[in-house]
């Protein structure tokens, strides 16, 4: 005779801001990600049941949520490592509105993205030859530290500083912007300094690292506001922050 | 806060590093033999030494305070950013004036 099926306690949120919590009850496995577990509730028990998910394979960004208390990308964890007395608590990420169960509204994040000016700016014309970038020029090193970043919306969730003051940039953002820095081909690198120091910019980060503990691809947010923390006075002090 | 209550806020937090460490040992050294007020205005009577020392105390202190309290204000209460900048600058003035007394009184009254 086979050992009875071990089974998951899973409790989800459902509704928008306003809401409860469900529970469902999910067959336990060897090897299942906190995704996996989700979907069996999607396709078996309650197809109604919204959560977002892409590639399964940790490079969109698209899942993460809430797991037990702690933000986290759902698709690369695995359902040993988080479950508590085999009960699961999943619930939208935190700082950002709820549409529906486990979708948040990620427009807030991606907005304060383009106001920090995470993007490139082109000089002015064409250039004639190519711009050449050493990989052990310093600049070119700090953006690769900050680069690899997913989108996923962990650190913004995490971060106490964008639960406290809805204007703060968050450490999304102000990762994007300090990788934009680095980047010596932008025209109006100083742009992307006088959009960080808005009135919730990089300096009211407390270096409390919960972005850097948090991040999923181990980035560190709180080191590259740090870097705008300094170039941002630089500039301050040389009188090009008009 | 901006990228010059920062560079304030860091700074005076850097000056208040010595001036809290010596203010302490000579606490701990000056009552030794006992405390009293004699004693102290003693020491600090017509002395700029302590005159400079206690105003950039002040000076440090107030505004590390005023900035401190203005970035809580910002985080933990609804209020905006003039009402905290606001609350925070007269934070500043009033320990300004309540600490320019405090050493006029020990050193010149």
């Amino acid at each position: 005779m086979s050992p009875p099926e071990r089974v998951l306690k899973v409790d989800i949120w459902r509704g928008g801001e306003s809401g409860r919590t469900q529970r469902f009850e999910v067959p336990e496995r060897e090897n299942q990600t906190v995704l996996d577990v989700v979907t069996y509730i999607q396709r078996h028990l309650d197809a109604a049941l919204a959560y977002r998910f892409a590639c399964r394979v940790g490079v969109c960004g698209s899942c993460a949520m809430t797991v037990n208390g702690r933000p986290r990308w759902t698709c690369r964890t695995h359902v040993s490592r988080v479950v508590r007395r085999g009960k699961l608590s999943l619930a939208p990420l935190a700082n950002l509105p709820v549409i529906r169960d486990l979708v948040t509204d990620m427009t807030p994040f991606f907005e304060k993205w383009q106001a920090a000016r995470g993007r490139f700016v082109p000089g002015d014309g064409p250039r004639d030859e190519m711009a050449a970038v050493s990989p052990g020029e310093k600049h070119r090193i700090a953006a690769s530290d900050a680069i690899e970043c997913i989108n996923c919306g962990v650190c913004h969730a995490a971060c106490d500083l964008v639960s406290w003051r809805e204007d703060y940039l968050g450490p999304a953002a102000l990762n994007r912007a300090w990788a934009a820095w680095n980047d010596v081909r932008d025209g109006d690198r100083n742009g992307i300094l006088r959009a960080v120091v808005s009135g919730g910019g990089c300096h009211n980060c407390h270096t409390h690292q919960s972005c850097a503990e948090h991040c999923p691809v181990s980035l560190n947010p709180t080191f590259s506001i740090a870097g705008l923390k300094r170039e941002t006075l630089k500039a301050k002090l040389r009188g090009e922050l008009k | 806060m901006t990228p010059l209550s920062y560079l304030l806020q860091r700074g005076t937090a850097m000056a208040l590093v010595p001036l809290v460490i010596i203010h302490l040992a000579v606490i701990i050294w000056a009552i030794q033999g006992g405390l009293s007020a004699e004693e102290i205005l003693s020491r600090t009577r017509g002395s700029l030494l302590w005159a400079a020392f206690y105003g950039l105390f002040v000076l440090a202190a107030a505004i590390h305070a005023g900035i401190g309290v203005q970035t809580v204000l910002r985080e933990w209460t609804p209020l905006g950013r003039r009402a905290a900048t606001g609350l925070g600058h007269g934070l500043i003035a009033l320990l300004l004036v309540l600490g320019a007394r405090a050493v006029y009184a020990v050193v010149w009254a």
